[in-house]
C-alpha cells in the first residue's frame, strides 16, 4: 500500500454542478446507480398497481386500458431504466478499479451517456399524462398493435427508445475502449477479473443489437407517420417480420441483463469461499459461447407464429444448447464453494440465492425450449414466472449483491450486517412467494397480460400479490440501509472482506476521487 | 427454515399424479397430441427436478460442511479438465435424449393434411369468428359473462370469463383442421385441453389440427395481447358425437335462412330498438360505452355525435365500412342487415339522440347490393 499516493489537490468540484459536469467514473457510476434505484421504485410501483388489480378476480382498481399501460411501462422501465443502468453504474465504478485504470477512456462521453437517460425516461413517463394514455402494447410492442392500433403517444415512446439506445451504445463503446486500452501494464485479457470479462462481452452484445432495436422502432415510426408498410400486411408488409427483428435484438438483450450479474457472482463467491474461482478459463469461454449462441435462438420466442417445421426444430435445438455453457457456469460456482471456507455475509447470501434461483429460471427455460411443450407454455404466466426468476433473483439480486460487496470500498463505511441479513431473508421469501405460484397458474392456463382472470386462478394470484407487496416493501429497507451506511456507517477496513482479491481492494478505503493515477505494478500485492 | 424447505421438496416429489394434473399443472387434455405434450412436459420436469436435486444437493452439502465457523480450511484447487469435460458432455447427452421425442411430437403436430373438417378461425378485437368451410355456416363467438359480474356487482359464475354466446361445435374422432387469421391485430387461439395455441395474424393464414377423443366442453382464451379487451375474448369448444354435430349444422343453416327471411318483413320502431339494444351491447359498447359517451380521443362518443344525428347515409356507411385506420371495424362483414338496421336505429334514438329516424333492413340491403 505504501506505493500508493493519494492526489488530494484535485478532488470533486463543490456544489450540485459537480453531478452535472462530472467526468469522474466514480461520480458517474454513482449517478447511474442512484438513477436505477429510483427507476426500480417507479417500475415497482407499477408492479404494485398490477398486483393490486390481480389480487382478486373482477375489475376493482383500474380499467383494462390503464392496466395494459402499467404492464408495458413496468417492463420498459425495469429493463431499460433499472437493470441496464445499474450494471453500467457497477461497470463505471468497478471496471477502472479492477483493471488499474485512472478513469474510463472517454470521460466526457461517459457524462453524456448518463445524462441522456433522465431525459429519455422523463419523456417515456410523461406519456402517462398524454391524451390516449401511455403505450399499452406490452414491452414487446408487437405490430400492428403498436403501429396502426397504437395510442398517439407511441411516437414519444419511439423517440425515448432511440435515446436509451444511444446512451447504451456510448456506454458500451466506452467500456470496450477502456478495457482494451487502459489495463494496468502486464494485465493480459486472461488475467482480467470475471466481472470485467462479462462486461466486455456484454458491451459487444450491446453494440451489436441496440442498432437493431433502433431499426425496428424506426420502421414503426415510418409505418405510423410516413405511409410505409413494413409491418402492415394490407400494404404488402409482414407483422411477423416485426417479431423477428425485435427478438433478434431482445434475445441478446436478456443476456445483456444477466451476463454482468454472472460477473458479480464470480467475484463474490471466491471471496467468501476463500478459494480461487473454479475453472476461470471455462467461465470465460462459457460466457463467450452464451453470447454467440444468443444470436441464433431468437425465434424460440415465436414458436406459435406458424414457422415452418425446419425453423421450429433449428431454434429448439440451438436454444437447448445454451443449457450447456450455462450449466458449466453453475457447476463452476458450486465447485468454487466446494471445500472452501465459507462465511455468509449479505453479499454471499444474495450470490447464493442468485445461483439457486437463477438455476430454477434456467431449468424452466429448458422446458420452454421444447417447442411442442411451448405451445402450452407460450404467453402464459409460466413464461412470466420464468423470466422473472432470471431477472429478479437473477439480475437484480446480482446487482444488490454487488452493491453490498463494494459499498464499503465506495463510501468507506460498513453497512449494518444485521439489517443486510433481514433485507436478504425478506427479499428471498418475497421473491419466491411472488414468482413461484406463477408457474402453477401458467401451467393451469392463465394467459399473461390480462387484468382479470377465471376463478380457478384466484388463490395463487392472491398469494403472488401478497408476495409482491412483501418484496416491494422490503426494498425500502435496502434504501434505508444504504442511506444509513453512507451517513453513519462504521468506518470500513482497508480490506473489508477477508478473502477478497483484486486491484480494487488495493486502493485506500474509501476509494479516493482519483485512483491509479500511476498504474499499479502487477504481482506486488 | 431448512427443514421446511426439505419437507417442501419432498412433498413436491411425492405428490400423486392425479393431484399434479389438477389446478397447478398442465392439463392432460383430450387429444393424443395434448397427451404426448403432457408426457414431454412431465419428462422434462422430472429431469429438471433431478438436476436441481443433484446440483443444489452438492451446493448445500458444501454450505453445511465447508463453512469457516466449522473450522473448514479452504483448498486451493481451481480447475480440473476431466470433470469439466464430463459436465459438458453429460448435459449434451441429456439434451439429445429430450430432443428426440420432442421432434417426433412436433413432426406429428405439423401434419395437418387430409382433414375431415376445415374451420376458419378469424380473430377480431375482441371476438372470434368461426367459418365452417364448405358448409355455409359461420358466426361470431363473443364473451357471455355479464358486466355486473366483471364489475363485482353480482356473484361470479363458475365459468366466469370463459363462456361465450355461440360455442364452436365440433364432432369427436374426426380430424379437424383450423385455419387461423386475423382481421386487425395479432391474436392467439388457445385451448389447453386440445394443446393448440396458434397466432392469428392479419394477412397470414396459419394452420393446426386436432382430433378430439372425448365429448365435452373445452375452454380457452386469447393468448396474445390484442388491446384493451384481450382478457375478454374466450374460446369455448363443444365436442359432440357426429350425429349431434350434423343436427347442429342443419339447425345453423335453418337459422341463417330465418335471419335472411326476417330482413324482408316490416320492422316496427319498437322491434328495431329492442334488437338494436342487444346488438349495441355486444358489439359497440366495448368502445363507445353503454351510455354512448365513448372514450375520447381513441373512441369518439356517439351521444350527441354529428354523424349519428346527421344524414342517415353517412351513419350507415361508417357502420358498414368502418374506419379501419382508426380501429372501427367494418360491421357490414360481421353483422346481418337486420342487426345493422337495428343498431343504427338504436343509436339514432337513444340518449340525447332523438332523431326519430327508422332505418330498415331493406334500406341496408339495398345499399349493400348497390356496391
Amino acid at each position: 500500500m505504501s506505493a500508493y499516493t493519494e492526489t488530494t489537490h484535485h478532488g470533486p468540484a463543490k456544489g450540485w454542478t459537480r453531478w452535472i459536469l462530472t467526468t469522474n467514473h466514480k461520480d458517474i457510476g454513482t449517478l447511474y446507480l442512484v438513477f436505477s434505484l429510483i427507476m426500480l421504485f417507479v417500475g415497482g410501483s407499477m408492479a404494485f398497481v398490477i398486483r393490486a388489480e390481480l389480487f382478486q378476480p373482477g375489475l376493482q382498481l383500474v380499467v383494462p386500458e390503464f392496466f395494459n399501460q402499467m404492464t408495458t411501462m413496468h417492463g420498459l422501465i425495469m429493463v431499460f431504466g433499472a437493470v441496464m443502468p445499474a450494471f453500467v453504474g457497477l461497470a463505471n465504478w468497478q471496471v477502472p478499479l479492477m483493471i488499474g485504470a485512472p478513469d474510463m477512456a472517454l470521460p466526457r462521453m461517459n457524462n453524456l451517456s448518463f445524462w441522456i437517460l433522465p431525459f429519455a425516461f422523463a419523456m417515456l413517463i410523461s406519456t402517462l399524462f398524454m391524451a390516449g394514455g401511455a403505450p399499452d402494447f406490452g414491452w414487446t410492442f408487437y405490430a400492428p398493435l403498436s403501429t396502426t392500433y397504437a395510442p398517439p403517444s407511441v411516437t414519444f415512446f419511439i423517440f425515448a427508445i432511440h435515446m436509451m439506445g444511444i446512451s447504451s451504445i456510448m456506454g458500451a463503446i466506452n467500456i470496450i475502449v477502456t478495457i482494451f486500452n487502459m489495463r494496468a501494464p502486464g494485465m493480459k485479457l486472461m488475467d482480467m477479473p470475471l466481472f470485467v470479462w462479462t462486461w466486455l462481452i456484454t458491451a459487444f452484445l450491446l453494440i451489436a443489437v441496440m442498432p437493431v432495436l433502433a431499426a425496428v422502432v424506426t420502421m414503426m415510426l415510418m409505418d405510423i407517420h410516413f405511409g410505409t408498410s413494413f409491418f402492415n400486411a394490407a400494404g404488402g408488409g409482414d407483422p411477423v417480420l416485426f417479431q423477428h427483428v425485435f427478438w433478434f435484438f431482445a434475445h441478446p438483450e436478456v443476456y445483456i441483463m444477466v451476463l454482468p450479474a454472472f460477473g458479480v457472482v464470480s467475484q463474490i463467491v471466491p471471496t467468501f469461499a476463500r478459494k480461487p474461482l473454479f475453472g476461470y478459463q471455462s467461465m470465460v469461454y462459457a460466457t463467450i459461447a452464451i453470447a454467440v449462441l444468443s444470436f441464433i435462438v431468437w425465434a424460440h420466442h415465436m414458436f406459435t407464429v406458424g414457422m415452418p417445421i425446419a425453423g421450429e426444430l433449428f431454434f429448439m435445438y440451438t436454444t437447448m444448447l445454451i443449457a450447456v455453457p450455462t450449466g458449466v457456469k453453475v457447476f463452476n460456482w458450486i465447485s468454487t464453494m466446494f471445500r472452501g471456507s465459507m462465511t455468509f455475509e449479505t453479499p454471499m447470501l444474495f450470490a447464493i440465492a442468485f445461483i439457486v434461483l437463477f438455476t430454477i429460471g434456467g431449468l424452466s427455460g429448458l422446458m420452454l425450449a421444447i417447442a411442442p411443450a411451448d405451445f402450452q407454455y407460450h404467453d402464459t404466466y409460466f413464461v412470466v414466472a420464468h423470466f422473472h426468476y432470471v431477472l429478479v433473483p437473477g439480475s437484480v439480486f446480482g446487482i444488490i449483491a454487488g452493491v453490498y460487496y463494494w459499498l464499503p470500498k465506495w463510501c468507506g463505511k460498513m453497512y449494518d450486517e444485521k439489517l443486510g441479513q433481514w433485507h436478504f431473508w425478506l427479499s428471498f421469501i418475497g421473491v419466491n412467494l411472488t414468482f413461484f405460484p406463477m408457474h402453477f397458474v401458467g401451467l393451469a392456463g392463465m394467459p399473461r397480460r390480462i387484468p382479470d382472470y377465471a376463478l380457478q386462478f384466484a388463490d395463487f394470484n392472491m398469494l403472488t400479490s401478497l408476495g409482491a407487496f412483501l418484496f416491494g416493501t422490503t426494498q425500502l429497507l435496502f434504501v434505508y440501509i444504504i442511506v444509513k451506511t453512507v451517513r453513519s456507517g462504521k468506518p470500513a477496513e482497508q480490506l473489508p472482506w477477508e478473502g477478497a482479491q483484486g486491484l480494487e481492494w488495493t486502493v485506500p478505503t474509501p476509494a479516493p476521487y482519483h485512483t491509479f493515477s500511476t498504474p499499479p505494478v502487477l504481482g506486488e500485492k | 427454515m431448512r427443514r421446511l424447505l426439505h419437507l417442501f421438496c419432498l412433498a413436491l416429489v411425492f405428490i400423486p399424479e392425479p393431484l399434479l394434473a389438477l389446478e397447478f399443472n398442465m392439463p392432460r387434455g383430450v387429444t393424443d397430441t395434448s397427451q404426448s405434450i403432457f408426457g414431454l412436459h412431465m419428462t422434462i420436469f422430472y429431469i429438471c427436478l433431478a438436476i436441481a436435486i443433484i446440483v443444489f444437493g452438492v451446493m448445500f452439502w458444501s454450505i453445511f460442511h465447508h463453512r469457516k465457523s466449522k473450522g473448514a480450511k479452504a483448498a486451493q484447487f481451481h480447475g480440473n479438465v476431466l470433470i469439466e469435460i464430463v459436465w459438458t458432455i453429460i448435459p449434451l447427452i441429456i439434451l439429445v435424449l429430450i430432443a428426440i421425442p420432442s421432434t417426433m411430437t412436433l413432426v406429428d403436430m405439423y401434419d395437418a393434411g387430409e382433414s375431415d373438417i376445415d374451420i376458419q378461425v378469424t380473430g377480431h378485437q375482441w371476438k372470434w369468428h368461426y367459418k365452417y368451410i364448405g358448409e355455409d355456416v359461420d358466426f361470431f363467438s363473443i364473451l357471455n359473462t355479464s358486466r355486473e359480474e366483471i364489475e363485482n356487482r353480482k356473484k361470479k359464475n363458475p365459468n366466469y370469463l370463459l363462456e361465450v354466446d355461440n360455442a364452436l361445435v365440433v364432432p369427436i374422432n374426426q380430424k379437424i383442421r383450423f385455419l387461423f387469421t386475423s382481421n386487425d391485430v395479432i391474436h392467439a387461439w388457445w385451448v389447453p385441453d386440445l394443446a393448440i395455441k396458434k397466432d392469428a395474424i392479419p394477412g397470414f393464414i396459419n394452420e393446426s389440427w386436432t382430433r378430439i377423443n372425448e365429448p365435452g366442453t373445452y375452454r380457452g382464451q386469447c393468448a396474445e395481447l390484442c388491446g384493451k379487451h384481450h382478457a375478454f375474448m374466450p374460446i369455448e369448444v363443444k365436442a359432440v358425437p357426429e350425429a349431434e354435430y350434423l343436427a347442429w349444422l342443419d339447425e345453423q343453416k335453418a337459422a341463417k335462412l330465418a335471419v335472411a327471411a326476417s330482413a324482408e318483413k316490416d320492422w316496427s320502431m319498437d322491434e328495431l330498438m329492442a334488437a338494436g339494444a342487444t346488438v349495441y351491447e355486444k358489439n359497440c359498447a366495448v368502445c363507445h360505452q353503454a351510455d354512448g359517451s365513448g372514450m375520447p380521443p381513441a373512441f369518439p362518443p356517439l351521444n350527441g355525435s354529428a354523424i349519428v344525428q346527421g344524414d342517415k347515409v353517412g351513419h350507415i356507411e361508417i357502420v358498414v365500412h368502418g374506419r379501419l385506420e382508426k380501429g372501427m371495424p367494418a360491421f357490414g362483414e360481421q353483422l346481418s342487415a337486420v342487426d345493422i338496421a337495428a343498431v343504427i336505429t338504436y343509436e339514432r334514438n337513444s340518449w340525447d339522440n332523438q332523431t326519430g329516424d327508422i332505418v330498415t333492413p331493406a334500406e341496408i340491403q339495398a345499399m349493400m347490393e348497390k356496391e
